[in-house]
């Protein structure tokens, strides 16, 4: 049961009118026409993009930790199935750009001891958090009070994890896998697809072949996603991703408080990063979509009308505090979330995508018994 | 106002509130030099961050 989000999903009702979300519409087109104006255009289209993203998610209620959290507990495949298509969908659009424009990025993140235990982890942790990076995101713009409370705490996690990170590494590395690169944008989509299939039949088989597998709010949540992700490789030149945002907003606050050295560290004072640290976050990309998720998030929210949430405990926040900052930290070793490692890493032809999905399960396994240990 | 709206309305101050720190200790941004509107077929190399980045 989730007693933060299902709780109100349940009771809630939309609302006859729309016009008290005017004022909402009025802020979300003035921060568009603010970026158009003093940022970039790109970046103005990158939050439009984004408030899509958060739209969609929260419309569709596109949970990849209620997904797998069913799939485990219900032998419901419905979310599970939804998330294939969407990996599949996005592969489909993003492999031949990448083929075509070379400019553009794939999300490589290497294969390595630091993905291992990272992904194990942050599979773990999303399901006592009851988020992973866009789950926290777009639950934080529904007004879920623990997932308000995760994101700052998910934004230090993220920055130290990266902080970290060259230590991490000395575990244990090789070099990123890129399966467009080595094998042409058709073996590797058509290759993706089997895989994806094969993960679709092991599902099929666990659920049982009586269940319904597939849902609409599932299947137009992973079309709306994959077309956006499309988008956002397009206009950006990178795939989408979630968590480096967040630990760029912590490392910023880090270092203006005195409390950090940028250019001591391994990771912060890489040219890139050190020009991302220093510069407005509204020219990152990844923030621009980030805050993007969340005002497409609270547009839905505004819609409806929620009955309140069950109240935790204190010691059940205390928990879900502890895993959120916990999934911060352990989606920067497994070089991201559900979207930048597992969407983005497996729809753009990543070896470490596909090796994230699996291990990162593994986690859900033993995260699903923690949770319901602790009595959410 | 519910406790819920309540805590909504507190966490966006408190984003808003950050995103205008930072835009204000940050060097102007030079609209000149602004990105193209889209990555493919500029010919420009990308310079965003990403979390699948190792370094």
């Amino acid at each position: 049961m989730e007693p933060t989000l299902v709780a109100s999903e349940s009771a809630r009702t939309d609302s006859p009118k729309g016009w008290h979300r005017l004022p909402l519409a009025a802020a979300l087109v003035a921060f568009f026409v603010l970026l158009l104006w003093f940022v970039a255009l790109r970046q103005a289209v990158l939050f439009a993009v984004g408030i899509g993203m958060g739209a969609a998610l929260a419309g569709a209620r596109f949970g990849f930790t209620t997904g797998w959290r069913q799939l485990v507990e219900d032998r419901d495949p419905r979310g599970t199935v939804g998330q294939l298509l969407l990996l599949g969908l996005a592969a489909t659009l993003s492999m031949p750009l990448l083929a075509s424009y070379p400019e553009l990025q794939a999300a490589l993140g290497p294969p390595s001891i630091s993905l291992l235990l990272g992904a194990f982890v942050f599979g773990l942790a999303m399901q006592i958090s009851d988020g992973c990076g866009s789950g926290t995101l777009y639950k934080a713009g529904l007004g879920v009070p623990l997932n308000m409370g995760i994101l700052p705490l998910f934004a230090l996690g993220s920055f130290l994890g990266s902080a970290h990170l060259d230590r991490w590494l000395a575990l244990g590395e090789i070099a990123p896998v890129s399966f467009v690169q080595s094998w042409g944008a058709g073996s590797a989509l058509a290759a993706t697809w089997i895989a994806l299939i094969a993960v679709g039949v092991g599902v099929r088989l666990w659920a049982g072949w009586g269940r319904d597998w597939i849902a609409r709010r599932w299947v137009w949540g992973a079309v709306a996603l994959a077309v956006l992700a499309a988008l956002n490789l397009t206009i950006a030149g990178q795939p989408w991703g979630v968590v480096y945002g967040f630990g760029l907003w912590a490392a910023k606050l880090a270092q203006a408080t005195g409390s950090f050295d940028a250019a001591g560290n391994a990771f912060w004072s890489q040219a890139g990063n050190a020009q991302r640290l220093s510069q407005s976050l509204l020219l990152d990309v990844t923030s621009i979509t980030n805050i993007g998720i969340l005002g497409g998030a609270l547009w839905i929210a505004a819609r409806r009308r929620e009955a309140s949430a069950r109240p935790l405990s204190a010691r059940q926040w205390l928990i879900g505090l502890l895993a959120g900052f916990v999934l911060g930290y352990s989606s920067r070793m497994a070089f991201g979330c559900n979207i930048g490692a597992m969407l983005s890493g497996v729809s753009t032809g990543s070896l470490h995508g596909w090796i994230w999905m699996p291990v990162a399960f593994a986690g859900t396994l033993i995260g699903v018994r923690l949770r319901r240990r602790f009595g959410f | 106002m519910t406790r819920r709206a309540l805590s909504s309305t507190l966490f966006w101050i408190v984003l808003a509130a950050f995103i205008g720190w930072d835009w204000s200790k940050s060097p102007p941004v030079d609209v000149r030099q602004e990105p193209p509107l889209v990555a493919a077929g500029s010919g420009q190399a990308v310079s965003g961050g990403h979390c699948s980045l190792a370094r």
